[in-house]
């Protein structure tokens, strides 16, 4: 499983483009939103930890398909469920690597983009906890979304309409965390609320995803 | 004689066959009998005036929107456990008329809500929720749609349905959390409703036509299913017949 996490990691790095384009978009989307919504500063500080989240959402949405996509085409993934590892950790394992080489990096660029939308400064903590806890479900679930389609041509657009719903009560404490967090307020029981979602995604959805990739590749 | 006899499309079709004329004509006849009773022969509520005449749209759809996804999901599971094509097919056949219903719920409460609360749409934590779970239905429809196999497009959508199913009730309970709303909570069913307890409740004036219109929708959703399931039944004979002759 290690072999295989370290082999994920290398290609994510090396096979050009993927490793950067999720943070390129952050990056994007971030500066045009205040040329949609005007450069008022109050109003950015108020919508900023939403506008994060919704840009780190995206941006991690952005590189599922990768994630079976080309071990599909090239019969690896074959290879993956005949192997002696469960096929339940190496979906697991697919999910590790997006998190490390997609979510990870937006994590972190998270805070630094703050101060571009004037985000208030006890608020850079929360939105950077918040993302840390939050985007681990957001790779699990994506996973899953990439095994359902993975045997779609052109399923792109149809795992963003699969994903993004089940996305909604991630999106929905992860927001509301490090909304509270920069206003000032207790942020416990998101927090937890969140952190809830995470394990429960991470224990179960690895066994559902697995499920669909063996229908898939029947 | 067990209920898995039908599981055989055969059975099913020869069953259904007899069952659809009388269900339909039944299921005209309760909608016609509630909606015309609810909407000519009940008295104005004395604050909301003649609006509240859409209850008889609106609840229903909203009852069977949710039910409709309930059925998917029993139909799915039988279809992991049992492998029942017939139980795959009425899933796939509930899915776009569970759409209908939910769209109808929202486009109803909008006109519903418009001179009531003075908006035709709020963040509400029932009008997100509904929302959402028409997001599930399309990604639902959409997924069938998207798969050539007939088995692996059952199996797919069946754990979509599954693991869509949880977050649905996970969204559900993340959105009370998220914002509090207008909508107002259960007032047909609440408990102690048909032991009389007039405050708070929907009067019976209203109430009995309401009931009417719910067992009609009900109705009308089992009628469209079959007649579904049989169209999808048939159509994946065409398909079986079709593939046959490309052989030969």
């Amino acid at each position: 499983m290690i072999a295989l996490l370290i082999r994920d990691l290398r290609l994510a790095v090396r096979a050009g483009g993927g490793f950067g384009l999720g943070l390129s978009f952050f990056l994007i989307v971030t500066v045009l939103v205040p040329f949609g919504v005007g450069p008022e500063t109050a109003l950015l500080a108020k919508i900023a930890p939403g506008i994060l989240w919704i840009g780190a959402l995206l941006a991690c949405l952005l590189s599922l398909d990768r994630i079976f996509a080309l071990d599909f085409e090239d019969g690896s993934l074959d290879l993956l469920a005949t192997a002696p590892v469960p096929l339940e950790g190496a979906v697991l394992v697919k999910a590790v690597a997006h998190w490390l080489t997609s979510a990870l990096p937006l994590v972190v660029a998270a805070p630094v983009l703050g101060i571009l939308l004037s985000l208030p400064p006890q608020g850079f903590l929360w939105v950077f906890i918040s993302l840390l806890l939050g985007t681990p479900a957001l790779s699990v679930i994506g996973t899953f979304g990439a095994a359902l389609t993975v045997g779609i041509k052109r399923g792109g657009l149809l795992l963003s309409l699969l994903v993004l719903p089940l996305y909604v009560p991630t999106l929905i404490f992860g927001a509301e965390v490090a909304r509270r967090g920069a206003e000032g307020l207790a942020v416990e029981t998101p927090l937890m609320l969140l952190a809830g979602i995470s394990l429960g995604a991470l224990a179960f959805l690895p066994f559902a995803a697995a499920a669909v990739l063996r229908m898939n590749l029947r | 004689m067990s209920i898995w006899e039908y599981a055989n499309p055969v059975k099913f079709l020869r069953l259904t066959d007899k069952l659809l004329p009388p269900l339909a004509i039944l299921s005209i006849v309760t909608l016609t009998i509630g909606l015309v009773w609810g909407f000519f022969f009940t008295p104005d509520d004395f604050r909301q005036g003649s609006t509240v005449k859409i209850i008889y749209l609106h609840v229903p759809a909203a009852l069977m929107a949710i039910n409709a996804w309930l059925m998917m999901l029993v139909a799915s599971l039988i279809w992991i456990v049992r492998r029942h094509h017939v139980s795959a097919l009425a899933a796939r056949a509930a899915g776009p008329v569970g759409a209908v219903m939910t769209i109808i719920a929202l486009a109803t409460g909008a006109i519903w809500g418009q001179p009531m609360w003075g908006t035709w749409w709020a963040w509400d934590p029932r009008l997100t929720s509904f929302l959402i779970l028409f997001l599930f239905y399309l990604g639902y429809i959409a997924l069938w749609e998207a798969i050539e196999d007939g088995d692996t497009a059952a199996d797919l959508t069946s754990i979509l349905c599954l693991v869509g199913s949880v977050f649905a009730v996970l969204s559900r309970y993340a959105v009370n959390f998220w914002n509090q709303g207008l909508h107002q909570g259960a007032s047909v069913m609440r408990a102690g409703a048909l032991a009389g307890d007039t405050e708070e409740r929907v009067s019976n004036v209203f109430a009995v036509p309401l009931f009417v219109s719910m067992a009609g929708f009900f109705l009308l959703f089992l009628t469209l299913v079959m007649l579904r399931t049989r169209t999808e039944i048939r159509s994946r004979r065409i398909k079986a017949l079709l593939a046959k002759e490309r052989v030969e």
